[in-house]
């Protein structure tokens, strides 16, 4: 498009004192020029008229702040991926819409108020919940680097789900680890254990929470600046295949403690039968449990260790023996496991039969490959059930304002960008309380966790925005739109003289603005947004009106 | 993305940046209107993909949903209002639906031009509209709030009923101080959100009736014992007493004595 003529366009707009072109407005060079200007024509605006917000707008508030201003001085008009990136073959028509986007900038660059972000103390402590591998992980990653962690777990030992598992896939000893782990962490001056742990409440927001406990030790209040969920999963339970109520079924870790032990019943076993996605892919719980495939197939090379004669029938949907983990499912093959397929609609039956004196378990299936019925006589059937999500799930994400996805697993702030971070700030995630995954997968993520609490637990004070909601009480008249609505909390009605009014926590609010548009008298306005500085952006586009001027009334 | 991946589309559209799709007012809509703009695009986040916790999409497209009813009330085409919802991958969708949209306008043509309207009467029509956004906020409320369900965008358009929006603006209701019954106390006129009503010391109290929001604050105020403010529908609005007849009873006993 014709910057030029932008540029020119510009000087002549009211209230504009000075234009130029940049080549990038971004560099080091640049910002100065902008520095500079801001001194040397003493503005009070500064609109970049370039690339997006998203990326750069941190660089030049920061420049503005340099050059002596407000940073809230600062509009973009996004005249890039808005306009000449998505408009690039009609010239014309792109270099009259940036004229347009630059004068609505205008508009609302005059409206613009200063604002003042607020610094907040930070808690240098940290309390993470749940003390299995994830958490213990995490929080002697913490410790090491010198500081210190309140460690709460629910049972009287710490251990979590991997007290069950005895081995990984890859042929690792889980319970040496397992007890090295809970050593390390007992040794380590800085972690404090609390054992039989029930949290009472939980208040506070990023740097600054308090939340009470009860346990072993009796009842505790807590400070903490920063919180890591790691409360792990549970393994489900089913109603089906017999479970419970003859003891050749089994769940996965059942088994498993069962070959660990060098179970007779195991040792003795001639055939085999494991179930997969038991509890799992269905529609009241339509989520893959991860690990259950690699489970089974660790479970079946081990017994064929154990004894190489036994027959072993996966009965499965898919194989999900993810990433290397499929070595294992080949290595499977080959020592003659049989993985036979079946599919929802024809889900296996299994009943109990007497054959010459022996009790077994017959497995019927129907394989959709051979097109056939198969019946086999199980001395153990092994159902590899879901990882569900434990119920108390629910209560510490009303305390703590961490999301839960649909199945009741917490859910991360952003899969890609914000991991193991919640949206509430200073809330953080890791291990199987996320979703169903694997020991080293969980340890990757403690560590992962550990270092954005160190992150933010690093800062003695954090920066919270200054493009926050406040309340005009005068306008305000107590109906509670804005309250019922904040999903953080940040709005309480109270009683005035002067009747109820809503009172903003500024620390809480997040800045979304929905509030703002839910008030019908306009008391509550999100800053640097608010409903004037928006009608005058909207009232700008319109090429018609003389929109200026009023904006000019309105800022006076 | 549709930026950054210099997808192509058609030039016509000016992007508003807000933080939450939650944040665009059911005013900002008719302000753009008023403007002449010929139509108006909502882009939010995908339903139950929410950046905040707040899910303002959801209250956006219960407020597009009522907006586009009373569109239809004043005589526009809803068609010039639109919400869509994408994450930042979903470039092609903003592009398409963009282009789509655009075309669709140019076919119902500018604003008011369109539907054989008067640009008087286009604008008259509006701004009756704005001044009763805040009345049609506190009704609409509970309903404005509803999270309805993303799997069947079909039943959406049931949401808000021709009708409901019909009787929304039969029963607006207007509110009058009754000279006899104001004694001056002047709670009306400290706890009216929008400085609505004329008081002075010893005069009765005047509601102006071009301010008001119809919140109904004054009336839930009013002394017990008093009770001099009506809630009026479908009637007009007595005009208040000539400034000299203001002075209340007692005090003109007084006065005498």
């Amino acid at each position: 498009m014709d910057v030029p003529s932008v540029i020119e366009y510009a000087w002549r707009l009211p209230n504009v004192v000075h234009a130029q072109g940049q080549l990038f407005s971004c560099s080091t060079e640049s910002t100065k020029q902008i520095m500079e200007a801001i001194k040397e024509h003493g503005l009070n605006r500064v609109i970049v008229a370039a690339c997006t917000p998203r990326t750069h707008e941190p660089t030049f508030r920061d420049s503005l702040k340099e050059g002596g201003l407000n940073q809230y001085f600062f509009e973009f008009a996004n005249i890039r991926e808005h306009c000449s990136w998505v408009h690039s073959k009609e010239k014309e028509e792109a270099t009259d819409k940036s004229k347009e986007l630059l004068r609505m900038s205008l508009a609302r660059a005059l409206l613009l108020e200063p604002l003042q972000e607020f610094e907040l103390p930070v808690d240098k402590r940290v309390l993470v919940i749940g003390g299995g591998i994830s958490g213990m992980t995490c929080a002697l990653s913490i410790a090491s680097q010198g500081f210190d962690v309140y460690l709460i777990e629910k049972e009287r030992e710490l251990g979590g789900l991997a007290r069950r598992i005895y081995y990984t896939i890859e042929g690792k000893d889980v319970q040496s680890y397992l007890r090295d782990l809970v050593k390390r962490v007992y040794s380590e001056p800085r972690i404090h254990v609390f054992l039989g742990a029930k949290i009472l409440s939980a208040t506070g927001y990023v740097g600054n929470f308090l939340t009470k406990i009860e346990s072993e030790r009796g009842v505790f209040e807590i400070r903490h600046g920063a919180t890591v969920i790691a409360t792990g999963a549970q393994e489900f339970k089913p109603n089906e295949y017999l479970y419970g109520q003859s003891d050749k079924v089994l769940t996965g870790l059942e088994l498993e403690e069962l070959i660990a032990k060098r179970d007779e019943r195991v040792i003795s076993a001639g055939a085999v039968v494991m179930i997969q996605c038991v509890g799992s892919r269905t529609e009241e719980r339509n989520y893959c449990s991860r690990v259950c495939c690699s489970e089974s197939v660790k479970n079946a090379l081990k017994l064929k260790e154990i004894n190489p004669n036994v027959d072993i029938y996966i009965l499965f949907r898919d194989m999900r023996t993810y990433g290397f983990k499929e070595d294992y499912y080949r290595e499977a093959s080959k020592k003659g496991v049989r993985f036979i397929r079946y599919e929802p609609q024809k889900k296996p039956s299994v009943k109990l039969v007497k054959e010459s004196g022996k009790e077994l378990i017959r497995v019927t299936v129907f394989d959709p490959i051979l097109e056939k019925t198969l019946e086999i006589d199980a001395d153990l059937v092994s159902l590899a059930v879901a990882v569900i999500a434990p119920e108390s799930n629910k209560e510490i994400s009303l305390l703590y304002n961490a999301q839960l996805g649909p199945d009741d697993f917490f859910k991360e702030a952003h899969v890609k960008l914000r991991p193991v971070d919640f949206s509430t700030d200073g809330v953080y995630l890791c291990g199987i309380a996320h979703y169903p995954k694997h020991i080293d997968e969980a340890i990757s993520q403690a560590l992962g966790a550990a270092g954005r609490v160190i992150t933010l637990i690093s800062h003695d004070t954090v920066i919270a925005s200054g493009s926050v909601c406040i309340v005009d009480e005068k306008r305000c008249m107590g109906c509670g739109a804005c309250s019922e609505i904040c999903t953080y909390g940040a709005i309480e009605i109270y009683e005035t003289k002067q009747g109820k009014k809503a009172r903003m926590n500024p620390v809480l609010c997040k800045g979304c603005g929905l509030c703002n548009s839910k008030c019908p008298t306009g008391a509550i306005q999100l800053q640097h947004y608010r409903d004037e500085q928006l009608f005058a952006q909207i009232d700008a586009a319109n090429p018609e009106k003389e929109i200026l001027e009023e904006v000019k009334k309105v800022a006076s | 993305m549709a930026g950054v991946s210099r997808l192509q589309y058609t030039p016509e559209i000016r992007i508003i940046r807000v933080m939450c799709s939650g944040r665009v007012d059911l005013a900002f809509v008719f302000r753009a209107f008023l403007n002449k703009m010929d139509g108006v695009y909502i882009g939010g986040c995908r339903l139950d993909e929410c950046n905040y916790t707040t899910h303002g999409n959801y209250h956006a497209l219960t407020m597009t949903l009522l907006a586009k009813r009373i569109m239809e009330h004043i005589g526009l085409y809803p068609e010039r209002l639109r919400i869509e919802f994408m994450n930042a991958s979903m470039g092609q969708y903003f592009a398409e639906t963009v282009n789509e949209m655009v075309k669709k306008i140019k076919e119902l043509g500018p604003v008011g031009v369109g539907e054989g309207m008067s640009e008087e009467e286009l604008v008259r029509r509006i701004k009756e509209i704005l001044r009763l956004v805040p009345y049609i906020k506190i009704v609409k409320r509970e309903k404005l709030k509803t999270k309805l369900d993303k799997n069947s965008p079909e039943s959406w358009n049931e949401f808000f009923t021709a009708e409901e929006i019909e009787n929304l603006f039969k029963e607006i209701p207007s509110y009058y101080i009754e000279p006899e019954k104001c004694q001056a106390c002047m709670t009306c006129a400290r706890r009216c959100p929008v400085d609505a009503i004329d008081s002075k010391r010893g005069m009765v109290h005047v509601i102006d009736q071009d301010k008001c929001i119809k919140c109904g604050t004054c009336l839930d105020v009013c002394p017990p014992k008093f009770r001099a403010v009506t809630k009026l529908i479908g009637v007009n609005v007595p005009p208040p007493p000539p400034e000299e007849k203001r002075l209340i009873k007692r005090e003109k006993e007084k006065e005498v004595a």
